[in-house]
């Protein structure tokens, strides 16, 4: 099994006709992904990548039966996007976009309360339940199907961890990556309830930065109600305060939000954290052992 | 972005919320022209991106125009150290004209994104002048919050709650109230990250008016404020970053000597994480964005071999989708065009791993690589020590 997104997913890409919109819906393509439909206003009627593309993503759902969406506009259109596909009843939307407003994110969380919609992002690498379905940008080669979940703040990052536990033999059953921004969809703790629930998912890698409480709130749920091991790695552990390193959210802000804050509070709710990012692979298969 | 305290007080004043008579000066003789407007008695200000400036020297009362010509003559060109700035100080380009008021009361008002709850949070205190992370720590109970409903922003009751519970009264109170719903106004108007009134002044007279102020703006709103946009101030800014900026690279100076340069923020945080438990000091954080291009590399190389402090390279690039034959063949040829001294160890991984590990030792050029992020660091970590 998986999380969020299967072989049974039907996909619609927003912004399908743009350079990034293309290159990466051919990668979900040769990965097997059902892109059913694309959206670029004002390009109803025509055929891009074998895929139907639409005005509006209100018609792709109906015409194409699309339950989630790949979100590849600039920053500025990108809140407007997200709230479109919540509102045309997709349940899994994935906003690759980079560089939106906090105060455009704040608004879209307020409409996603009472939308039945998972967003993923912004600013992220996407979704993959390998060998199932990716929604994203991640190099789907270097994913095995497989037990371990993967939840993570960062992309190529995660690659890395991707592929440290596919070094121990190790495959995945979903990675997410949670985006960089300061707001955004679905968080760590979100994610950990569906992986609990998820029987073909034996324990979880958590990747966390600085900045934030993400990392200090999902430590509270495992301590309380997470029943499967976890390995964690936090970065950020030399970064000096008050600067953003990269990542919109990744900032240590009045002192707070500091790696050394996450990974004691990762320790006390029994998380194997690793010190070193070298150590992710070798600190799942302690948490399983 | 950071802007000055006097760019904070011309945007306040847009939206009304009071602050004090004052201008800005770059020359002594403009101080002494503005304090003749508005004195005699005024304070002068430092105007440089740090707090603590009181501290360090840089905020002074003077009684007349003279002193204030002669006071600015050392100010402005001065250093100023203070606790945020370094041991290396800020240099001291213009200083505020201020008209000096009769203090009652310091009182803090302060305006942040919780991220947990994401919503802004505008905080008031009775507990102004000081450091609000101090207050925080200390007594946490003398800081009383305010969340913004998103849908309905903030209301008149919310500013009023924190009016009262500030011990304010009479027409000071209903300045107070204006005063917070301007600032709430100002913050979300300018997309700020934070906008800081500390202190928030209360004059003998029961007057509000902000003494000081902090705004900070979201960068990825940046494009729909031009006018803010042009505020930033490039001279208080690390000169190499502002060169990277430019390239659309993310870089910060640290004070280390491994240069690193790696695709992705986390994972150029996470390799800084891996050279010092390696026992060595990172010398940057250098994320080329997780597609790596000849010419982005080219423009890293350029960013990393200026920092003289650079012993020894470590180049990270998680490829995946990218080709690492294309990213090795662009690092041979941007390090022969900038005729590169600096050992670099490189770890490349993605497609075509192996012909581009061919390529780099095969250069004639001082590379060594590395199969894993682990055996990269301990490979760099001694040349820099060499």
């Amino acid at each position: 099994m998986s999380i969020l997104i299967d072989e049974t997913t039907r996909v619609v890409i927003q912004g399908i006709t743009g350079g990034e919109g293309t290159f990466h819906t051919q990668r979900m393509q040769e990965y097997g992904t059902k892109v059913v439909a694309g959206v670029t206003p004002g390009k109803g009627g025509q055929t891009h990548l074998g895929a139907p593309v639409f005005n509006t993503v209100e018609d792709a759902v109906k015409e194409e039966g699309a339950n989630a969406a790949a979100i590849f506009v600039p920053p500025f259109f990108a809140a407007d996007a997200i709230m479109e596909a919540a509102d045309a009843g997709v349940k899994v939307v994935v906003c690759i976009t980079e560089g939106i407003p906090t105060f455009n994110m704040i608004k879209v969380k307020q409409l996603l309360k009472c939308k039945d919609c998972s967003l993923i992002g912004p600013n992220t690498p996407g979704v993959i339940s390998p060998g199932k379905c990716k929604i994203g940008i991640m190099p789907g080669h270097i994913h095995t199907p497989g037990t371990i979940g993967i939840i993570s703040r960062s992309g190529t990052l995660t690659y890395e961890a991707v592929q440290q536990v596919s070094q121990q033999g190790y495959g995945q059953s979903s990675a997410i990556g949670i985006g960089g921004d300061p707001i955004v969809g679905l968080k760590f703790i979100d994610l950990l309830k569906l992986f609990k629930e998820d029987k073909d998912t034996e324990a979880v890698i958590l990747i966390g930065e600085i900045g934030g409480t993400a990392e200090e709130e999902a430590a509270e749920y495992i301590k309380k109600e997470f029943n499967k091991p976890v390995a964690s790695f936090i970065a950020g552990q030399t970064a000096p305060p008050g600067r953003r390193m990269g990542h919109a959210g990744a900032i240590i802000a009045g002192g707070k939000g500091t790696a050394k804050e996450k990974m004691k509070a990762l320790e006390d709710a029994g998380v194997f954290v690793a010190k070193s990012p070298a150590e992710i692979g070798a600190k799942i298969k302690e948490a399983l052992s | 972005m950071k802007i000055h305290e006097y760019q904070a007080k011309q945007i306040l004043s847009q939206f009304g919320v009071q602050i004090p008579r004052g201008e800005v000066a770059d020359t002594p003789s403009k101080a002494r022209e503005i304090a003749e407007k508005i004195g005699p008695k005024v304070v002068l200000k430092a105007q440089v991106h740090a707090g603590g400036r009181g501290k360090g020297g840089g905020i002074k009362l003077v009684n007349t125009p003279e002193e204030t010509e002669k006071l600015a003559q050392e100010m402005i060109g001065m250093t100023l150290v203070t606790h945020q700035t370094g041991p290396e100080g800020k240099l001291v380009r213009r200083i505020m004209v201020e008209e000096a008021l009769d203090l009652d009361k310091e009182l803090y008002v302060g305006i942040v994104i919780d991220r947990a709850k994401e919503a802004p949070v505008v905080m008031a205190s009775s507990e102004g002048g000081v450091e609000i992370e101090k207050v925080a720590a200390e007594t946490p109970e003398l800081i009383f919050k305010e969340y913004i409903n998103p849908a309905t922003g903030f209301q008149a009751f919310q500013a009023r709650k924190l009016a009262f519970k500030l011990g304010l009264v009479g027409n000071t109170l209903k300045q107070a109230v204006k005063f917070i719903l301007g600032l709430y106004k100002v913050f979300e108007s300018a997309d700020a990250s934070l906008a800081e009134i500390n202190p928030l002044l209360i004059t003998k007279q029961g007057n509000v008016l902000a003494l000081d102020a902090k705004i900070n703006i979201d960068d990825n709103a940046l494009l729909r404020h031009p006018d803010i946009k042009e505020m930033r101030d490039f001279d208080e800014e690390e000169p190499l970053e502002v060169e990277a900026s430019k390239y659309d690279l993310n870089y910060i100076k640290l004070d280390g000597n491994v240069g690193c340069m790696v695709n992705g923020a986390g994972l150029a945080m996470a390799t800084m994480d891996l050279i010092m438990h390696t026992g060595g000091k990172p010398a940057n954080f250098l994320d080329v964005g997780g597609g790596v291009s000849e010419e982005s590399v080219k423009n890293a190389f350029k960013i990393l071999v200026s920092d003289k402090d650079v012993k020894a390279a470590l180049i990270n690039i998680f490829g995946g989708i990218v080709r690492c034959d294309l990213v090795a063949s662009g690092i041979v040829k941007a390090a022969k065009e900038l005729d590169l001294k600096v050992p670099m160890v490189v770890r490349l991984e993605g497609t075509n791993v192996e012909l581009g590990k061919k390529i780099l030792n095969e250069s004639g050029l001082s590379f060594y690589s590395a199969s894993s992020m682990k055996e990269a660091a301990e490979k760099v970590v001694p040349l820099a020590q060499q």
